[in-house]
């Protein structure tokens, strides 16, 4: 598939956000639980809420490059959330909005002080509104993840891409970039919380690398079931395209092949694997040991680069079966 | 209900594209049109067509065939661009199984041409929506022409007849006896999309004939040869 930029920085975007969201949400079930310090609710919880709203926004900007016109986005998106019984992209459309709203609902909360405790479970846990509309957020935020994954997992001739895997994948990437962001964000406002957050960006990122090398080992020898004999209907094991019917491309020819060599997708395969998985984890490794306020905010940088590079590898990888019917200008 | 269809029978395709060229005229200026074209005369040209005509070759030298193979959307029973579409853009008409897109609530997110395994969906670079193959839903609806040129423009531009049209449901048609009895197929079956379009294969022609159809017992000619000499006594000796 040729990979677009919009989607990429959409999925990556948006998926920060929603791991940064649950790790703002850990934050403080751990805290009420007694086992992590209680944080300010305006300095850390609003502000923290505040890059998730912006992460998310920042991928709704690209989503709307996706678009046929940009414009398309106020006249015509909002039918996208009609057809929710049977589109993926349709539910994706309305969990996307829904959790923005629950993320500023939750930031509103924290920064106004709303948080008067409404009852106490078992006159222990003391619920307010932040807790409820926290919970909520995290719902969402995996409804959203499963839909975003659901529009490439869904589609059964993209073999490549209708795994259970995929889902994994993307939600594994979420929770690996948005803990570290949650790390970043924790040693650059000096809270204690950095090894916390670190400790669980580098599970879920050793969990990513786990179901990633899964999908690219199925990817590598994964058997096609369309041939260009079932696309034609006839039965010879050789068969040769002598032309595609026009010479000058079209839609057919530039929306389906990502139009790199393999050099450079072994290139972005390296540079994913080592700039998603290897270097963060060295360099909060190193960010334990030096106590340094500013190597988590690299290590979320040189992740979210290579998770931008996974995205596009993910597309390019993916080879849809109408290609079959495109491969000799002539 | 109705399921209306195309088949094509690429034994009789010889590869013209003249489907290709009337299927652009008669929608560029139709329902669906325009079907603008990008710099068309520059080096680069490129363009939405519905319909395109591929040429293989099947086998290996000295034993080859060529296969034209006019491709269009195959309009499927289970369509899997239609569940897909987020705005319900894309559609299929209740009423004749056509699969169409409404222009005005297309969003142009391509997700359906993801969704279609034949790449039969092209998006419109001028109105940037998504188009395909109509089946000439405004011809093959339209009361107003004579029953005869109720047909997509494809049909009635092939000069050699190797595209036929019907409905597909109704057993009667001259597409369903075409599909019944000449070998129709389906392209992918792999994916449970069943295309309402069938193909329908190449077929050889092939004479059976005997030696002695070649060469007759009583040949005339063969008399003209002259008799073997009798040896010793023969049967002619003992009768008289």
């Amino acid at each position: 598939m040729h990979p677009a930029f919009s989607v990429i920085f959409l999925t990556t975007l948006i998926g920060a956000g929603q791991g940064l969201f649950m790790a703002l949400v850990t934050g403080q079930v751990y805290s009420l639980a007694n086992l992590l310090a209680p944080q300010d609710s305006q300095s850390f919880y609003a502000m923290g809420a505040l890059i998730t709203a912006t992460l998310l926004a920042g991928g709704l900007v690209a989503a709307v490059f996706h678009l046929g016109k940009p414009s398309y986005f106020i006249t015509r998106a909002w039918r996208g959330m009609s057809q929710w019984r049977t589109s993926w992209l349709s539910r994706e459309l309305i969990a996307l909005p829904m959790f923005m709203l629950l993320v500023l609902a939750y930031a509103a909360v924290h920064y106004l002080g709303w948080t008067q405790i409404w009852f106490t479970i078992k006159g222990q846990i003391p619920v307010d509104a932040s807790l409820v509309i926290g919970m909520l957020g995290v719902l969402m935020s995996v409804i959203l993840f499963v839909s975003t994954a659901m529009i490439y997992a869904s589609l059964k001739f993209l073999q490549e891409w209708h795994t259970a895997l995929t889902v994994a994948n993307f939600f594994l990437f979420g929770l690996a970039s948005g803990f570290m962001l949650a790390a970043a964000f924790s040693a650059w406002m000096g809270i204690e919380l950095v090894s916390f957050f670190g400790g669980w960006a580098v599970v879920f990122t050793v969990l990513a690398a786990i179901t990633r090398a899964f999908s690219m080992l199925r990817n590598a020898r994964i058997k096609h079931k369309s041939t260009l004999a079932s696309a034609l209907g006839i039965r010879h094991t050789k068969i040769t395209q002598r032309s595609m019917g026009f010479m000058g491309g079209s839609f057919n020819t530039r929306e389906f092949f990502h139009g790199q060599g393999p050099v450079v997708l072994a290139m972005a395969r390296w540079f994913f694997v080592l700039n998603v998985f290897v270097f963060p984890v060295i360099l909060l490794a190193a960010s334990n040991l030096l106590e340094s306020a500013s190597l988590p905010v690299l290590a979320f940088v040189v992740q979210y680069l290579g998770l931008l590079a996974e995205r596009w590898y993910f597309f390019a990888e993916a080879r849809h079966p109408q290609n079959l019917y495109y491969q000799t200008v002539g | 209900m109705s399921q209306l269809a195309l088949v094509i029978d690429l034994n009789v395709c010889v590869g013209c594209h003249a489907c290709v060229t009337s299927c652009k005229e008669w929608n560029t200026s139709g329902w669906a049109g325009s079907l603008a074209d990008q710099h068309p005369y520059d080096a680069d040209p490129t363009g939405t067509f519905f319909n395109r005509v591929q040429s293989f070759e099947v086998g290996q030298y000295p034993n080859t065939e060529t296969v034209h193979f006019p491709k269009s959307c195959l309009h499927c029973e289970e369509p899997p661009c239609v569940p897909v579409c987020p705005t319900g853009a894309s559609y299929k008409r209740p009423d004749n199984g056509v699969v169409l897109v409404d222009y005005d609530k297309c969003i142009g997110c391509k997700y359906c041409s993801w969704a279609c395994p034949y790449g039969v969906r092209e998006l419109d670079e001028m109105q940037k929506v998504m188009k395909k193959c109509t089946l000439c839903i405004d011809r093959i609806t339209d009361e107003t022409l004579p029953e005869a040129e109720r047909k997509p423009a494809c049909v009635l531009a092939c000069p050699t007849s190797a595209r036929l049209y019907g409905d597909v449901h109704d057993p009667d048609s001259e597409a369903s006896e075409a599909i019944r009895e000449r070998g129709g197929y389906q392209l992918m079956p792999e994916w449970g999309t069943k295309p309402a379009n069938h193909y329908l294969p190449r077929r050889k022609t092939r004479m059976q004939i005997f030696d002695d159809e070649l060469e007759r017992v009583d040949n005339p000619l063969k008399k003209e040869a002259p008799l073997p000499a009798a040896k010793g006594e023969t049967l002619d000796d003992v009768a008289y």
